[in-house]
């Protein structure tokens, strides 16, 4: 971050030049990015009627509390369930995967095999091929996974690898071999060198991928509504699709509604900014 | 339990190996492969492989009837199939052009001496972050051709909006407009750490060189950003031709059929119990993204031998 603003030594030192640009992007940006979610948060504390007029009048009355209360209440309090839902699959699907990948980037990286042609393919196979839906649900019903949440686990693990595994294999590559060399001379074994010595060191890619993987299944959408039908497993995503024609009516519960699905991504991305954009370009351009 | 059977055959191998200890056992064991291949290849590659021979049948998930070709003949036979197909190269292509021309414009300014960066930088990139469905019904109200905050905007200036998302055909660029403001974030930001790897040395010299902004540009930054560029517009693309969550949330693929996909095609023929054709529609989803993607892969690999 701190090179980014090193890059440009300045031509001549136009003090203006840089604030009337800067000025004028954000007021830009404020139209294009901020007045979205000034709307979204709006019609969230208003009444029905108020907001399905959709614009931007202040509210004749604020009801956020009331709006909020209706829509968790919902359906039998379904947005808690969807939450809870959610909240497994995303913790149980990203702990899987960020063992599982740094595992495979680590013996691709290190080791020198015929095999590492193939892994390589597959890996980038699974970035391009869209999953097969309907024979992916045939096999989960084989496997008695389908509408299960671990199937859902298991599928955005499947699902997530790919990129996972590219990401570990290019920081795996920046740390020194004689590190697990040394451990190995010390007669630690496979599992001890790849869990005491390697994990630790991929933390910062580790806290990426954990924040960019928690966000999109927590955001997914298509998979859930693919493989986790029924109305006990319903995830986040697919409440706000559900609410939709039952809240036809109801703009201010709606979006509540989106209001309350966007703010754990909101948290994540308080508490982790710089992580992501740092972790992203890191392991997208060398890539 | 699958490590397991990984070790037991690693251990089988060395037995046969033991007199003449000409190889150690590695401390990379390929059975470390194993726990994530084993996922990978039932829930994604078996599907994949199966799909090559349901797209050939009539399926009702329990019985499978061979018929040939006859989905994929059917598939460019419905006028509405078609214009699925067509949408789809429209919104990939769409999307993918606008989020790496608009990235990159948008990461040089990002990078460059001005005030309010950091904050421009969070504006930008929030919305990757924020649920698509949610995204798409905000945009759904606000496109509302009369009572919709664009329209009424519009109104004020004295232009008649058009019907963004009720207009035939312009409903799938509406949504695709969308899915650009939601992702051009990511496409930013990877430009970002392209232009910061260029050393400044490059630029000085350029400067030097009397080369005028708009040259330090087109000179410096496009041809150095290539990485980046490559990144962005194959993800992009990618991404572009197999979505539908926003479409979905906007549009349904309608008015009508004129803003389906393949991928949304291939849920309603799901949703209506044809499996084979659905499957069909998934080997042509592959077939087109192979199509595009690796003769593109290709030539921008044969360029930077040429660089």
């Amino acid at each position: 971050m701190t090179a980014m603003s090193a890059r440009r030594p300045r031509r001549r030192p136009t003090k203006w030049r840089p604030i009337v640009t800067g000025a004028l992007a954000m007021a830009v940006a404020f139209v294009v990015f901020v007045v979205p979610f000034l709307f979204i948060a709006l019609q969230a504390v208003k009444n029905r009627r108020d907001a399905s007029r959709l614009n931007f009048a202040w509210p004749s009355e604020w009801q956020a509390w009331q709006n909020f209360r209706d829509v968790i209440s919902e359906r039998n309090y379904m947005l808690l369930l969807a939450y809870f839902n959610s909240t497994v699959i995303t913790v149980g699907a990203v702990a899987l995967l960020i063992v599982l990948a740094a595992m495979v980037g680590y013996v691709l990286q290190r080791r020198r095999s015929r095999l590492n042609g193939i892994v390589m393919a597959l890996v980038l196979a699974g970035l391009m091929i869209p999953p097969a839906v309907v024979p992916t649900i045939w096999v989960l019903q084989g496997l008695g996974l389908f509408k299960t949440i671990h199937g859902m686990i298991l599928i955005q693990v499947a699902y997530g690898l790919s990129f996972s595994v590219l990401l570990y294999r290019a920081f795996i590559a920046t740390i020194p071999k004689e590190l697990d060399e040394a451990a190995i001379i010390d007669g630690a074994k496979p599992l001890q060198v790849f869990f005491r010595v390697i994990l630790p060191l991929l933390r910062p890619v580790t806290v990426t991928l954990i924040v960019v993987q928690s966000i999109a299944i927590f955001n997914d959408f298509t998979n859930p509504l693919y493989y986790l039908p029924g109305r006990e497993n319903v995830t986040v995503q697919l409440t706000l699709y559900n609410f939709q024609s039952q809240f036809s009516s109801q703009m201010n519960l709606l979006f509540m509604n989106v209001l309350l699905v966007t703010i754990p991504p909101l948290i994540v991305f308080i508490f982790f900014n710089r992580q992501i954009v740092a972790g992203m370009t890191a392991g997208a351009v060398k890539g | 339990m699958a490590a397991g059977v990984g070790l037991s055959s690693a251990d089988v191998r060395l037995q046969g190996r033991a007199p003449g200890r000409t190889r150690r056992r590695s401390p990379y064991p390929t059975w470390f492969f194993l726990p994530a291949a084993v996922i990978y290849g039932a829930l994604f590659l078996l599907p994949t492989v199966a799909s090559l021979w349901f797209s050939l049948t009539r399926w009702t998930l329990f019985e499978a009837e061979f018929i040939g070709f006859e989905n994929f003949r059917q598939f460019f036979r419905e006028p509405f199939l078609v214009q699925g197909v067509v949408n789809t190269l429209i919104y990939g292509a769409l999307t993918s052009g606008l989020k790496t021309v608009l990235g990159l414009l948008l990461a040089v300014l990002l990078t460059g001496n001005i005030l309010f960066r950091g904050t421009l930088r969070t504006l930008v990139f929030f919305p990757v972050l924020v649920s698509t469905i949610g995204v798409g019904f905000a945009f759904e109200a606000m496109m509302h051709p009369t009572k919709g905050v664009i329209n009424v905007a519009l109104e004020a200036v004295g232009i008649d909006g058009p019907g963004w998302i009720t207009n035939p055909s312009l409903a799938l660029v509406s949504v695709a407009l969308v899915d650009v403001w939601k992702g051009v974030g990511l496409a930013t930001v990877i430009f970002m750490a392209g232009i910061v790897s260029i050393p400044a040395d490059y630029y000085e010299a350029a400067r030097i060189d009397g080369a005028t902004r708009w040259q330090l540009f087109w000179r410096v930054t496009v041809p150095l950003v290539r990485p980046a560029t490559v990144t962005v517009v194959t993800l992009s693309l990618i991404g572009g031709l197999r979505y539908f969550e926003l479409i979905w949330a906007m549009t349904g693929g309608g008015p009508g059929f004129s803003s389906d996909v393949i991928a949304s095609v291939i849920y309603k023929q799901y949703q209506a119990g044809f499996y084979g054709l659905a499957t069909a529609g998934n080997v042509i989803l592959f077939g087109i993204i192979a199509l595009v993607v690796l003769p593109l892969t290709w030539w921008f690999n044969r360029r930077e031998v040429d660089l």
